[in-house]
């Protein structure tokens, strides 16, 4: 028992609290809560604390609109929270697109997908471009350009306030993380993973590879959405500092010898 | 055989190409969509939406007055709903406005969409000079135009004998009847949406669209003398006089010289 506590127990925690968010957004809409309202876009906390989504922020500003002082102070609470615990955190932790892609790759290893296509045709930096695209978009549009198409939104939306076709976003999206690219949406496109990459690279809390333990099973490497940030394993004792790591944890707890864990990054060059 | 940096180099320029290629193809399907999407202007936003182009990069999508709104009125739109994903609108023959005097829905706005401004006076929120659209009347279908009684509108307006009267007429067909037919006048309403709930016809003959639908635009060039305030945008007026081959001499000689000047 304590064996499958011990492989699963970041899964639970991020599970918890990916669904656990959803609840408090879902019974603010649906019973009148009022400890989170709003959607990840813009909520309130305790009727009292703004919470901003910063990436829609930028694009409203690209976008040339009026920014309320509340939207401003509830995108800096962001953006700080997640250069403390990790950029990407919120793509683990938070975004309930994850529970489908990680669903989507969780298949795709159990039908072994990857064993007939093993060539991954896509690179890992066009977020940045789809990134750089949603603000050309915004600027010459006069809107913020990915919010209009965001799936995660259209899942989030559609959980606290109704679907309509928004179901058949997100299967797309299960579909083409399934059968076209192995983590195609959160790993190659998504621009918001992209810009939670960039404030990742700043993050205090990191995963350290500790060479010594390592016996080279590459147990971490099949299970992590970003299989590149890993590249130190077996190689080096030193911490994954790609901000493209999500600090899902799964690396860890799959590791049977104790060689990747939680630490906090060090400023100090030695 | 070509050198290793020569080969490099090809593959460069060749990714760079299909990176350049598959950005503006995709540019270019993203922004079409946007574009569409933010076409549909028969939208009816929540009191104290700001204009429609700054609403649609103002608004952040986050639900708050959706959430605010007691009577389930203000509805998200959804993916198949054909209007700007994710911002609020309300569809008055389901669920009207019923205008808390409170405007529980403005407030909470946290990006300034909903300007809580525009729907104060003397520094206290006033639900009656909200505009989020304006009645207007099928006078083929409303029964009250055919000489039937009927005043289902006017008793469910809020703002009941300002933005909607009834008027009399003599109905002519009978000789001996009169029509009571509904008129909105646009200075008060609001587009509640209450008289089309209201509307007994099949399809409502009384109904709301949003005010720069329904209206049409005078023009600041035509000024009602008749209205003192109108007539006080003449106070500061500065003129320019302008010369052309036609007005160089006075408009009397013009007409008195057999229109040769105009040839």
């Amino acid at each position: 028992m304590s064996m499958i506590w011990n492989k699963y127990r970041y899964l639970l925690f991020r599970r918890t609290t990916q669904i656990g968010l959803l609840f408090l957004y879902f019974g603010a809409n649906a019973w009148g809560w009022s400890i989170l309202m709003g959607n990840l876009s813009s909520s309130v906390l305790f009727e009292f604390i703004p919470l901003s989504d910063p990436y829609a922020v930028l694009q409203m500003l690209v976008a040339g609109a009026v920014l309320a002082t509340d939207i401003i102070i509830g995108a800096l609470i962001i953006t700080m929270f997640y250069l403390v615990i990790g950029g990407r955190a919120f793509c683990s932790w938070v975004c309930p697109i994850n529970l489908v892609t990680d669903a989507a790759a969780l298949l795709r290893r159990k039908i072994g997908v990857d064993e007939f296509a093993k060539r991954q045709p896509a690179s890992r930096n066009m977020r940045y471009w789809v990134l750089a695209l949603s603000f050309i978009i915004s600027f010459l549009m006069g809107i913020a350009a990915f919010e209009f198409i965001s799936p995660i939104s259209i899942l989030h939306r559609g959980i606290i306030f109704g679907f309509g076709f928004g179901w058949a976003a997100v299967l797309i999206i299960f579909l083409f993380d399934l059968l076209v690219l192995k983590n195609g949406w959160c790993g190659h496109i998504c621009p918001l993973g992209g810009f939670y990459s960039l404030v990742g690279k700043f993050s205090l809390i990191r995963v350290k590879h500790t060479e010594e333990n390592c016996t080279e099973c590459m147990k971490c490497k099949v299970v992590c959405p970003e299989q590149q940030v890993l590249y130190m394993v077996g190689k080096e004792s030193i911490p994954v500092l790609s901000g493209e790591c999500t600090n899902c944890a799964r690396c860890i707890e799959v590791c049977d010898d104790n060689a990747l864990g939680f630490s906090i990054r060090e400023f100090s060059k030695k | 055989m070509r050198s290793k940096t020569e080969n490099d180099r090809r593959k460069f320029i060749l990714r760079m190409a299909r990176g350049a290629g598959i950005t503006a193809l995709g540019g270019f399907i993203w922004s079409a969509y946007v574009d569409e999407v933010t076409a549909s202007q028969l939208i009816l936003r929540p009191p104290g939406a700001i204009d429609e182009d700054d609403f649609l990069r103002t608004c952040i999508k986050c639900g708050l007055c959706v959430e605010a709104c007691p009577y389930d009125t203000l509805l998200l739109a959804k993916p198949g709903d054909n209007k700007p994903l994710g911002t609020p609108y309300f569809i008055p023959r389901d669920i009207p406005c019923y205008m808390c005097p409170d405007i529980p829905c403005v407030p909470v706005c946290p990006t300034g969409a909903l300007d809580e401004s525009s729907v104060t006076t003397d520094g206290k929120l006033d639900i009656n000079i909200a505009e989020m659209g304006l009645a207007v009347i099928d006078r083929e279908t409303c029964i009250a135009f055919w000489g039937i009684q009927c005043d289902a509108c006017y008793r469910a307006c809020p703002i009941l004998g300002e933005a909607i009267t009834v008027e009399y007429s003599k109905n002519e067909r009978t000789g001996k009847h009169a029509y009571l037919t509904p008129l909105v006048h646009a200075d008060a309403c609001t587009g509640c949406g209450l008289c089309e709930k209201a509307c007994v016809t099949d399809k409502a003959s009384i109904f709301v669209l949003p005010r720069e639908v329904a209206m049409g635009k005078a023009g600041s060039y035509y000024i009602k003398g008749w209205d003192k305030t109108d007539e006080k945008r003449l106070e500061d007026v500065s003129s320019k006089k302008e010369t052309t081959e036609i007005s160089k001499e006075k408009a009397i000689d013009s007409l008195n010289s057999s229109m040769e000047d105009l040839y």
